[in-house]
């Protein structure tokens, strides 16, 4: 049955403005009256062919009275019901909420929506003044010409009997820090100020670059900038990189050609099923399904060490951009335990965790033979995992910006802790 | 409070004025910006008291602090370390490694004086 909360409220407004009663419409459809009025305010479904039916009686397209829209605030306002559990919002009725209120619905999800972002927002900025070492290097800056100014200006209001050369200099040094404190604090402005607007120049390290780049073609890297001229490759490494990662691309796409990819996704294939059909290593199946545009799939990899070498995020799930990142991510379960499948439902603090299923996989490689060394990779594939009885690994971003305060896995303090 | 100081600080115009500050209150006070001269020279200088940046480039604060607790001669010298708010972590790591105080930076002149006071006088 199609499911419309604005169907009946637009059946009503429709049917009001040809100046029909209930009565008359219900009589020419079928049906009876009070059950037109049920469907009217929202209160039942309305099939298929009798909506058809209504539209061709009320004589409007049916398209008019189907409202995609509608289903889409529909899981808005659920969410945000989610969002604050301890105001025991009346989930069940949200249908009829949207019928009768279909602006107020609008603007509660658009406000919800809103909340999301900025949350984003400040969880990034909170990595970046935990972590950023540009950030921290500005702040000593700024905090060092404020010390000697206040040292200085102290010791000029306060001394009396200074004499005239040592006045002079600290007049002379007052001057210097002023300029400093002044270039300094532009500095950290115009810095801090980009950090919300997803401009290039926010870009602080070769990886960052490379996501950029990767994201500008929604990672379709057969398709993506021209390396040698794109904007967002504004170094040297960021170029090195995104050339090693579109190479990369395409022997993956050699060896796990779309229309074959299509028909194994089709039938249900995993990483694993899909990395022995096609003769493949199963980070590559990890990447051919992640790293293609409108993929739905999230994916971290890492090397030995535990850095982040890749990440294409997913809604609801922000990896950080500095520092380490959550130890109990199944990414690092399966670093520890190479060749063996780790899967795990996992779920994000806050209102604006995502809940996710992951599935992650560690390979080792001896480039140098026997006398080379050991070198690890782990990548795990990230999808939405709708709600379910499945428990859920309560995992976080990173200690510093992870609110579980009880988490046995913390290094360190988190800044959101009160 | 009569005493040699050795200050160990890579911003010129803050070891300037503090050098200004404590020369007034009586104080010899001996400038260093880098910290592993500072650490050669320690022996000819004698200090009463050094007071060590926590941020300083080449070998940080700590490092300087942990070799002055290493040997046997300054084991017991008074080191009073200049922070940065906000720097809890290092001056947990600080206090792990034997320093006698902290100020943290910007401080007012009269506290510098005072903790210099006590330090010397302690």
């Amino acid at each position: 049955m199609p499911l419309s909360a604005l169907t009946g409220t637009r059946l009503r407004e429709r049917r009001l403005a040809l100046g029909l009663k209930q009565a008359e419409l219900a009589q020419r459809v079928g049906i009876s009256a009070s059950y037109l009025n049920l469907i009217e305010h929202n209160r039942r479904r309305i099939a298929d062919d009798l909506l058809t039916t209504m539209a061709q009686a009320l004589d409007v397209p049916l398209a008019t009275l189907q409202e995609g829209h509608a289903g889409q605030l529909v899981d808005g306002l659920r969410a945000a019901a989610a969002a604050v559990p301890g105001a025991a919002a009346e989930v069940e009725r949200v249908e009829d909420l949207l019928g009768r209120f279909p602006g107020w619905s609008a603007a509660l999800v658009e406000l919800h929506d809103r909340s999301r972002a900025l949350g984003r927002v400040v969880e990034v900025l909170n990595d970046r003044m935990a972590h950023d070492p540009h950030l921290s290097a500005s702040l000593h800056e700024v905090l060092s010409a404020v010390s000697s100014v206040r040292t200085t200006a102290a010791i000029l209001a306060d001394t009396e009997d200074i004499d005239a050369d040592w006045r002079a200099r600290f007049h002379r040094n007052l001057h210097e820090d002023s300029e400093r404190l002044a270039q300094g604090a532009e500095a950290l402005v115009a810095y801090l100020d980009a950090s919300g607007q997803g401009q290039d120049h926010t870009i602080s390290t070769p990886q960052d670059e490379v996501e950029s780049w990767a994201e500008a073609c929604d990672w379709d890297l057969a398709h993506a900038e021209d390396i040698a001229q794109s904007p967002h490759l504004a170094s040297a490494a960021g170029r090195v990189l995104a050339a090693g990662l579109q190479a990369q691309y395409a022997t993956d796409l050699a060896a796990i050609p779309t229309p074959a990819f299509n028909s194994a996704m089709a039938a249900g294939a995993d990483p694993l099923t899909l990395a022995r059909s096609f003769g493949v290593p199963v980070l590559a199946a990890f990447r051919r399904m992640a790293l293609r545009a409108g993929s739905g799939f999230g994916l971290l990899i890492c090397d030995g060490s535990g850095t982040l070498t890749l990440r294409k995020a997913i809604a609801g799930f922000s990896p950080p951009r500095f520092g380490a990142a959550c130890p109990l991510w199944p990414l690092f379960t399966a670093l520890a335990r190479p060749e063996t499948p780790v899967e795990a439902v996992i779920a994000l603090p806050g209102p604006q965790g995502a809940r996710l299923r992951a599935r992650a996989f560690a390979q080792v490689r001896y480039p140098g033979g026997f006398r080379g060394p050991e070198l690890r990779e782990a990548a795990m594939l990230l999808a939405p995992e709708p709600a379910g009885a499945e428990p859920a690994l309560e995992v976080g971003p990173t200690c510093r910006i992870c609110p579980r305060p009880a988490c046995p896995a913390r290094r360190e303090p988190s800044i959101l802790q009160g | 409070m009569p005493g040699r100081v050795l200050l160990i600080e890579d911003e010129p115009n803050i070891a300037e004025a503090i050098r200004f500050i404590l020369s007034r209150e009586g104080c010899e006070v001996v400038v260093e910006a880098d910290g592993a001269r500072a650490l050669s020279r320690i022996a000819d200088c004698a200090p009463d008291l050094v007071i060590l940046d926590l941020m300083l480039p080449g070998m940080s604060g700590l490092e300087i602090l942990s070799a002055l607790r290493a040997n046997p001669e300054t084991l017991g010298l008074k080191v009073l370390m200049l922070t940065a708010k906000g720097q809890g972590r290092d001056r947990e790591a600080a206090e792990r490694a034997g320093v006698s105080a902290f100020m943290a930076k910007p401080f007012a002149n009269a506290e510098m004086r005072a903790k210099v006071r006590a330090l010397l006088e302690g």
